[in-house]
């Protein structure tokens, strides 16, 4: 798609959103079996698949530490996730956001509980559309919690962005190509800040405003991530005490 | 109600002197630390959804020879950490050289955990009445966070199981299940197993499940009487309520009872 001559009018963006609206979401916990845990999230477009595994022996040994667990994190896109065939295999973007991310994960999950094991995170993006690593983030900490690792919390993520000077959340591949900056921020729901990067220029005001942005969003997800753990054990629990 | 699921991160009293398992306490405040069930009787904890075997001095295991060295068994617990079992931790006195004739790889044992250091270096031991290799029957697999589930309250469930299908269940705290006894019975132990594995969080279990084996026992003889099948579950739900009430005394001991 070429430039469009507009990325929002009248407070309506290219895809009908609203500047503070955020794509639709949709979650399934549980969906590897051979995985601890796992979960498949959307994003709007993107598609993502996360797996976990652990906590595990180490391999290569060399990589474990005496007295906390490593956490492993690798972000992979597939070839046929965007239009033109991805070359498959690690580059310099895809370890760039598995370190982010796990980063972002780090610290919220207790460690300290495994010595000399570790908890790899996989994370599989089949269809890309802005807002992957966001996506990846969201599935992982879902996939966590899904394989019984103790954490603090869960991590919410989203992006904010600017197109045609206006605030945005939630960019989608054009206004990612064409507007003027990116935020991704992955945050705890108390509001710890666990990944933050920026693409493109925003002023001290703006900065300030778009974090907002983005935590209402954040919160807006962690609500969702909630909801679907609870929907994979839809059938409740109370009295059961009557056993 | 005493009991819900929750979430890591889920905020669940003002009292950390009431933290148990699966919970933390920041700003003298509880919180979740696992997703799974919550219970706030007697202190506050959560009993995770799932999670890998952690070992504790004290558990009894079932464990599957891994490697044989010089003077340890390297033994599989299920667990991100490898079993060491001596060869001075068996009941009589072998040769190192001797060491693949009393146990190959392969084979399982029955263990107990003697001892987890700092490091997780787990020492496990055979030198108890209640251990031994095993050498027959059945091993099945299931969520160790579970295991409780499975033995019911002061082991009303599996009592029940062992009653109903006429074999020797032993659990072990890793999520491994040892079952001994007729190929019929082991097939519905089997079966009933992996239903309490599925709806252990569904309340109502000893009921549900012992409904469900008067069930498949009453499709065998379905032909010859047929009306006779509610009254049988009356009569096992009744049954078992008055099991519930005599079992009593250590778990081990009943698990162990006939073998003895």
């Amino acid at each position: 798609m070429s430039k469009p001559e507009k990325l929002i009018e009248n407070g309506i963006r290219l895809d009908g959103r609203k500047p503070d609206e955020l794509r639709p979401i949709k979650i399934e916990v549980g969906v590897l079996n051979r995985a601890d845990g796992s979960c498949y999230f959307e994003f709007g477009g993107n598609k993502v698949i996360a797996a976990v595994y652990g906590p595990r022996e180490v391999h290569p040994r060399h990589q474990q530490k005496s007295n906390s667990a490593v956490v492993r994190y690798r972000y992979n896109m597939a070839s046929f996730s965007v239009e033109d065939r991805k070359r498959p295999g690690p580059d310099r973007r895809s370890i760039e956001v598995s370190k982010v991310s796990r980063e972002a994960l780090e610290p919220v999950i207790f460690q300290e509980y495994f010595p000399r094991s570790a908890i790899d995170i996989y994370v599989e993006v089949l269809q890309a559309d802005a807002g992957t690593r966001t996506a990846g983030i969201n599935a992982a900490s879902i996939a966590l919690a899904d394989a019984g690792i103790p954490m603090k919390c869960l991590v919410s993520a989203c992006a904010v962005g600017k197109i045609d000077g206006t605030l945005v959340l939630d960019l989608n591949k054009d206004e990612d190509n064409y507007g003027q900056a990116d935020l991704p921020v992955a945050m705890t729901p108390d509001g710890n800040i666990t990944l933050i990067q920026m693409d493109g220029n925003l002023t001290k005001d703006e900065f300030k405003e778009g974090l907002e942005m983005a935590k209402t969003g954040c919160m807006a997800i962690h609500e969702m991530q909630k909801a679907a753990l609870m929907e994979k054990y839809s059938s409740q629990i109370e009295g059961e005490n009557n056993e | 109600m005493d009991k819900k699921l929750v979430i890591p991160g889920e905020f669940l009293s003002d009292d950390p002197s009431q933290a148990d398992e699966g919970t933390y306490v920041e700003n003298n405040r509880v919180f979740s630390s696992v997703f799974g069930i919550a219970s706030f009787n007697n202190g506050i904890r959560v009993v995770p959804m799932a999670g890998k075997y952690i070992p504790k001095p004290g558990d009894l295991i079932v464990g599957i020879i891994k490697e044989v060295t010089y003077s340890n068994w390297i033994v599989d617990i299920r667990s991100p950490y490898d079993g060491l079992l001596h060869i001075s931790e068996i009941p009589r006195r072998i040769e190192n050289d001797e060491m693949s004739k009393y146990l190959k790889i392969g084979e399982s044992i029955m263990t107990l955990v003697s001892d987890v250091d700092a490091n997780m270096k787990v020492e496990l031991t055979l030198n108890d009445q209640r251990l031994r290799p095993i050498k027959e029957g059945r091993i099945i697999e299931v969520t160790p966070s579970k295991v409780p589930r499975f033995i019911g309250r002061s082991g009303s469930m599996i009592a029940m199981l062992k009653n109903e299908t006429k074999c020797n269940i032993f659990i072990g705290q890793n999520g491994r299940i040892w079952i001994t006894g007729k190929d019929k019975g082991m097939e519905l132990a089997i079966k009933s197993l992996l239903k309490i594995e599925k709806e252990t969080h569904i309340p109502g279990l000893t009921d549900r499940i012992t409904k469900f084996i008067k069930e498949e026992k009453g499709e065998k003889v379905k032909v010859k009487v047929p009306e006779k099948k509610e009254e049988s579950i009356e009569e096992g739900i009744e049954k078992n309520i008055e099991e519930e009430k005599t079992s009593s005394g250590g778990i081990l001991d009943e698990l162990l009872g006939d073998e003895k």
